[in-house]
C-alpha cells in the first residue's frame, strides 16, 4: 500500500512523563514518539494504567501534580508546546486544541447554566464578544448537536448523560479548534448513547475538518472510528499501524493478546481467553521489554534490553525483538 | 436446614481481636517507619499529655509551694527566680496553682468525656441498628441538642446543680452525649448496610451478636479519635464554666477560675496571673487535639493524595 | 418566588419539632433538676411557710405535667413571664441586650469567615507546602485557645500595654446615649443618624471583642474550606475548565470556591451556635452588655424566670438561624428541588 503524503499536526518526540511520589517515581510514559496526521482519527489503545490518559493530558500540560514531563517535546504545527509561556498555553487550550473527558456528569460545573459555560469558553479567548453573541453561537452549535436551544438556560443536573456529553463536544468545538483529544469519551455512557455519540463525532469531524485523537480501552469503539491505532503498554508504544492492519494481522504479541481477549461471536468459544500475569510495575520497572513477563513469545534478549519502535514500512511500526532487524 | 456444616461465619476471622490488634500495630509501625508528619504530631501530643499527667501525679517535683498557701510570697509580685510565674493577689504562688490545677481540669474533662461516651455510644448503636420510630425520636432529640450552643446548656445545668466537682462533670458531659450518639449512629447505619452483615443475618446470627462482633469493632477506631478530641473540647468547656464562676468551690485550684481572678488586675499591668493559666489550658487542649489528629491519620489514613 | 415561599413553609414545619424539643429541654433542666429555686432565692433560712407561699404563687407546687403545660401555653402566647427578683417583665432586659449580642456575634462571624475562607483556599491551592502546614497548624492551635484567654491577651496587648483600643463596653463615656435607641444595633443607629464620630467610637469598641471571637473560631472554617476545596479541585469540571483555557484564578475562585462554599453554608448554623457560646465568654471579658452577661447576672441573682427566658430566646434564635441557613442553601444551590 503506497504511503500517501500527510501533514503532521501534532508531533510528540521522545516524551517521558514521571510522577514522583512517596514510594518512588512512577514512570507513566517512557520515550514516546508519535505523529498525529492532519485529518485522521488516531486511536490510542491500552489497558488501565498504560499511560494513555497521561499522554493525552500532557499535550495541553494538564497533568495532575506532581506529574512532570521529564524529557522530550510536543510540537503543534511546528510550535513547541512545552516551552510556551502561560498566556500562549491558555490560548492554545480550547482554541487550537480541545479536550473532551470521560465523565459527562461531573465535567460540567453544577452551579453554572449551559449558556454560561459557553459564554465563558468564548470570552476567555475572545473577550470582546458580547454575551448575546456568545449565546447565539452556542445556540447554533447546539443545532448541530441535536439539542434544543431551551436547554441553554438549564443546569447540568437537568440534562441526561448523553446530552451532557454532547454539550461537552459543543464546548470543545465552539472556537473551531483543529485537534480534538477525546479521553475515554464513551466509557461512562451506555451502548446506545455511545453509538449516537460515535455517529455525531464522525459527522462533526467531517463538518468542521477535525483531527481526532481517541484514547480508549474499548477496542470496538476504536475499530469503528479510527484510521490508525497506537497500542500502548507499560508507558510505551507497542505497535502503530492502520486500523485494518492491526486487526487483520497484529504483529506485537500484546496486540495479538488483546484481540484474543475479545470474545468472537462467530467462533465456538468455550472459555474466555485472558492474558496471564498483571500490569507492569511502573515504579521499579524491570529492564527490558515491559511485556516480557507475560509474553508468550518471550526470548532472552527481551528481558535484557528494551526494544525500540521500528518502522516496518507500509505505515507500520512495532517495538518488539521478534521483528527487530538490528538484533 | 442443617447449619452446622456451613463452617465459621464468613467475615468473622477478619474481625477477631487478635487480627484487629495486629492490623493496628502494623499501621503504627508503618507510620513510624516513614516518620510521616502524622507520627510526629502523635508523638508531640503524647509527650505533652504525659508531661501534664506526670504533673498531676507528682506535683512536688515541679513545685515546692502549695497552691493554697497565701503566704507563699508578696502579693502580686512579678515573676522572679523565687516564683517563676509570679504571685497572685492572695499571695499564692502562681506556678503551684498551675501544677495543682492540672488535676482538676484533667479529671473533670476525662470523667465527663467517659460519661458522655458511656451514654452516647450505646444509644447511638441501638438507634442506628433499630432504625424505627425509636431512631427517629432519638435522632430528633440529639440533633436538636447538638445544634444548640453547648456552653449554654452546660451553664444551665451547672447553674441548676450548683457548684461541686461532680456537678460540673455532669454539666460538661451532657454537652457531648449527642456527639457520640451521632458519630456511632452514622457508622452503625453504614456498616449495617454492608454485605457481610447481611450475610451474618442470613445465617441466623442474633442481633446482639451482630452488634458486638461486626459493628462495634469497626466503630471503635473512629470513637477513639473522637474521644481524644472530645477531651480537648471538654477541657475548654470546664475552663469556661469556672471562668464564669459556675465551677468549683474556691478551695480547689482551677485554671479557669484563676483567669477570672487575674482579669481584675490586668488594667494595672499584672500580666502573669492571666498569661500562665491560659497557656496551660491551651497546651493541654492542644496535646489532646494532636493526639486525636495523629491517631486519626494513622488509623484511618486518607487515600494518599498525589 | 412562590416556590421559595412553599419551601419556607415546609422548612418552618420541620423547624417546629426541633424548637419543641429544645423548649422541653429547657423546661427539664430548669424545673426538674434537683435544687430548690425558691429557698435558694429567699436565702437558706427562710421559714417554711414563706417558702410554700412563694412556691404557690409561682405555680411550682403543681404536678410537673401541669407545670409543663402552663409553660408551653405561656410561650405560645409569646409571654416570657415576670422577673422573680426585679420588678420588670422578662422580655424587657432581653430586648435591650439581644441587639448587643447579635451585633457582636455577626461581626465576629464576618471576621471569622474573612480569615478562615481565604486561608483555607490558600492551603488547598498549595497543598503539602510550607504554607499548607503552617495554615493547618494555625487552625489547630487557634481552636485550642480559650476565647476568654484570647480576649484577655488582646486586652493586655492592645488595651493595656499599647493602649490602642478600648477594653470594655460598647461606647465610650463621652458619647451621648440618646442616639442609640432606634434599633439597638449601634452600627445601624449611628449610620442612620449620620453621627460618624459616634460610629467610629462604636466600631472602636467592637474591634477587640469581634476579633477575639473571629480569630478563635476561624480555625474551623480554615479546615472546612481547605477540605472542601481539595475535594472540588479534584473534580472533573475543574480539569475540563482548565482544558478550555480558563485561567487558574477563575477556575479556583469562580468555579471551585463557589462549589466548595455550599457545604460550608450548611455548617453555618452550627458555627453560629458556637459563636453565640463564644460571645457569652467574650461579653464577660469585655463587659459587653449582651444576653450572655444578662444570663450570668440573673443566675447569680437566682432570677429563674429571666434565666429561663434568656435560654428560651437562645433556643428561638438557634432555630431561626437554622431555618435561614436552609433557605439560603436552597436559593444558592440550583440542584435543590424547590
Amino acid at each position: 500500500m503506497a504511503e500517501e503524503s500527510y501533514e503532521p499536526i501534532l508531533e510528540i518526540s521522545d516524551l517521558s512523563i514521571a510522577y514522583p511520589i512517596a514510594i518512588g517515581t512512577v514512570r507513566a510514559v517512557e520515550g514516546i514518539t508519535l505523529t498525529v496526521r492532519k485529518g485522521e482519527v488516531l486511536g490510542i489503545v491500552g489497558e488501565s494504567g498504560c499511560g494513555k490518559s497521561t499522554l493525552g493530558l500532557s499535550v495541553l500540560k494538564l497533568m495532575k501534580p506532581p506529574g512532570r514531563i521529564t524529557s522530550g517535546s510536543i510540537r503543534y504545527k511546528g510550535v513547541d508546546i512545552l516551552g510556551m509561556d502561560e498566556a500562549s498555553l491558555l490560548d492554545l487550550r480550547g482554541r487550537n486544541i480541545a479536550m473532551i473527558f470521560q465523565n459527562p456528569l461531573t465535567s460540567l460545573d453544577p452551579l453554572v447554566t449551559v449558556e454560561e459555560h459557553f459564554i465563558e469558553a468564548i470570552q476567555v479567548h475572545e473577550s470582546d464578544v458580547s454575551r448575546k453573541d456568545c449565546v447565539a453561537r452556542a445556540a447554533s452549535i447546539l443545532g448541530d448537536l441535536g439539542i434544543e436551544t431551551r436547554r441553554l438556560s438549564e443546569y447540568p443536573y437537568q440534562l441526561s448523560g448523553g446530552m451532557r456529553q454532547r454539550i461537552m463536544i459543543g464546548l470543545a468545538l465552539i472556537l473551531h479548534p483543529d485537534l480534538i483529544l477525546a479521553d475515554e469519551p464513551t466509557t461512562a455512557l451506555d451502548v446506545i448513547v455511545e453509538a449516537g455519540f460515535t455517529e455525531l463525532l464522525m459527522k462533526l469531524k467531517r463538518q468542521y475538518n477535525l483531527t481526532v485523537v481517541l484514547i480508549s480501552h474499548n477496542l470496538g469503539l476504536v475499530a469503528e472510528m479510527a484510521d490508525r491505532i497506537a497500542v500502548m503498554y507499560g508507558g510505551r508504544i507497542a505497535e502503530l499501524a492502520s486500523v485494518q492492519d492491526i486487526f487483520a494481522k497484529p504483529l506485537h504479541p500484546y496486540t495479538r493478546g488483546l484481540m484474543d481477549c475479545v470474545p468472537n461471536i462467530l467462533l465456538d468459544q468455550k472459555e474466555l481467553t485472558a492474558m496471564p500475569g498483571s500490569p507492569p510495575d511502573l515504579v521499579n520497572a524491570a529492564p527490558g521489554c515491559p511485556f516480557a513477563p507475560r509474553c508468550p513469545k518471550v526470548m532472552d534478549v527481551c528481558r535484557g534490553a528494551t526494544p525500540i519502535l521500528e518502522d516496518m514500512g507500509g505505515g507500520r511500526s512495532v517495538a518488539c525483538w521478534l521483528y527487530e532487524r538490528k538484533a | 436446614m442443617d447449619t452446622t456444616r456451613l463452617g465459621p461465619e464468613p467475615q468473622a476471622a477478619k474481625f477477631s481481636p487478635s487480627a484487629g490488634l495486629a492490623k493496628l500495630l502494623g499501621r503504627f509501625s508503618a507510620a513510624a517507619r516513614r516518620y510521616r508528619m502524622e507520627w510526629w504530631i502523635l508523638i508531640a501530643g503524647i509527650l505533652v499529655i504525659s508531661l501534664i499527667v506526670f504533673m498531676t501525679l507528682f506535683p512536688r517535683i515541679f513545685t515546692t509551694f502549695s497552691p493554697l498557701d497565701q503566704n507563699a510570697g508578696a502579693q502580686l509580685a512579678k515573676p522572679s527566680l523565687a516564683h517563676l510565674m509570679g504571685v497572685d493577689n492572695l499571695g499564692r504562688d502562681v506556678g503551684a496553682r498551675m501544677v495543682y490545677g492540672a488535676r482538676t481540669i484533667l479529671g473533670v474533662a476525662i470523667a465527663a468525656s467517659l460519661l458522655s461516651a458511656l451514654i452516647g455510644i450505646p444509644l447511638g448503636l441501638i438507634s442506628g441498628f433499630a432504625g424505627n420510630w425509636l431512631d427517629k425520636v432519638l435522632s430528633l432529640v440529639m440533633d436538636s441538642v447538638y445544634s444548640f450552643p453547648g456552653l449554654i446548656l452546660a451553664i444551665a445545668f451547672a447553674a441548676m446543680l450548683g457548684p461541686g466537682v461532680i456537678n460540673i462533670t455532669l454539666a460538661v458531659s451532657v454537652v457531648y452525649i449527642p456527639t457520640y450518639f451521632r458519630l456511632v449512629r452514622g457508622q452503625t447505619l453504614s456498616i449495617k448496610e454492608e454485605l457481610y452483615v447481611e450475610a451474618a443475618r442470613a445465617i441466623g446470627a442474633r442481633r446482639s451478636v451482630i452488634l458486638a462482633k461486626y459493628i462495634f469493632p469497626n466503630v471503635i477506631a473512629t470513637v477513639v479519635v473522637v474521644f481524644s478530641l472530645n477531651i480537648a473540647d471538654a477541657i475548654m468547656t470546664e475552663a469556661a464554666l469556672s471562668y464564669i464562676g459556675l465551677g468549683l468551690p474556691a478551695g480547689i485550684p482551677d485554671w479557669g477560675m484563676d483567669l477570672s481572678m487575674g482579669k481584675k488586675f490586668l488594667p494595672s499591668g499584672v500580666w502573669w496571673m492571666i498569661t500562665y493559666p491560659g497557656l496551660m489550658i491551651m497546651m493541654l487542649a492542644l496535646g489532646f487535639t494532636m493526639l486525636g489528629e495523629g491517631l486519626s491519620e494513622i488509623l484511618n489514613p486518607r487515600l494518599q493524595e498525589y | 418566588m412562590r416556590r421559595i415561599l412553599n419551601y419556607l413553609v415546609a422548612r418552618l414545619l420541620l423547624t417546629i419539632p426541633m424548637l419543641f424539643v429544645l423548649l422541653t429541654l429547657v423546661f427539664v433542666v430548669l424545673r426538674v433538676m434537683p435544687g430548690d429555686p425558691v429557698s435558694a432565692m429567699l436565702g437558706g433560712h427562710a421559714p417554711e411557710k414563706v417558702i410554700q407561699e412563694k412556691k404557690e404563687l409561682l405555680g411550682l407546687n403543681k404536678p410537673i405535667g401541669a407545670q409543663y403545660l402552663d409553660y408551653m401555653a405561656q410561650l405560645a402566647r409569646f409571654d416570657l413571664g415576670k422577673s422573680m427578683i426585679l420588678d420588670e417583665k422578662v422580655w424587657q432586659p432581653i430586648a435591650g441586650k439581644l441587639p448587643a449580642t447579635l451585633e457582636l456575634t455577626v461581626c465576629g462571624l464576618i471576621i471569622c469567615l474573612g480569615i478562615g475562607i481565604p486561608l483555607g483556599v490558600r492551603a488547598a491551592r498549595r497543598r503539602r507546602s510550607g504554607h499548607d502546614f503552617g495554615i493547618r497548624l494555625y487552625a489547630n492551635v487557634v481552636y485550642c485557645i480559650p476565647v476568654f484567654w484570647m480576649g484577655l491577651m488582646l486586652q493586655m496587648l492592645f488595651g493595656v500595654f499599647l493602649d490602642l483600643f478600648p477594653i470594655s463596653g460598647r461606647v465610650g463615656s463621652r458619647v451621648i446615649s440618646g442616639e442609640f435607641d432606634k434599633t439597638g444595633f449601634y452600627i445601624l443607629d449611628t449610620l442612620m443618624s449620620g453621627r460618624f464620630k459616634s460610629l467610629l467610637d462604636v466600631l472602636y469598641h467592637l474591634v477587640l471583642p469581634a476579633v477575639t471571637l473571629g480569630i478563635t473560631l476561624s480555625g474551623v472554617f480554615v479546615r472546612l474550606t481547605r477540605a472542601n476545596m481539595l475535594d472540588v479541585l479534584k473534580a472533573d469540571f475543574v480539569l475540563a475548565g482548565r482544558a478550555r483555557g480558563v485561567p487558574e484564578r477563575s477556575v479556583v475562585y469562580k468555579h471551585a470556591l463557589k462549589n466548595a462554599l455550599i457545604p460550608i453554608v450548611t455548617m453555618l448554623g452550627l458555627q453560629f451556635s458556637a459563636l453565640l457560646a463564644g460571645a457569652i465568654l467574650t461579653e464577660t471579658t469585655f463587659s459587653w452588655p449582651g444576653m450572655g452577661r444578662l444570663l450570668l447576672e440573673r443566675i447569680y441573682l437566682r432570677d429563674y424566670p429571666t434565666i429561663q427566658g434568656v435560654v428560651v430566646v437562645y433556643a428561638l434564635l438557634v432555630s431561626l438561624i437554622s431555618l435561614i441557613v436552609d433557605i439560603v442553601y436552597a436559593v444558592i444551590d440550583p440542584r435543590v428541588k424547590l
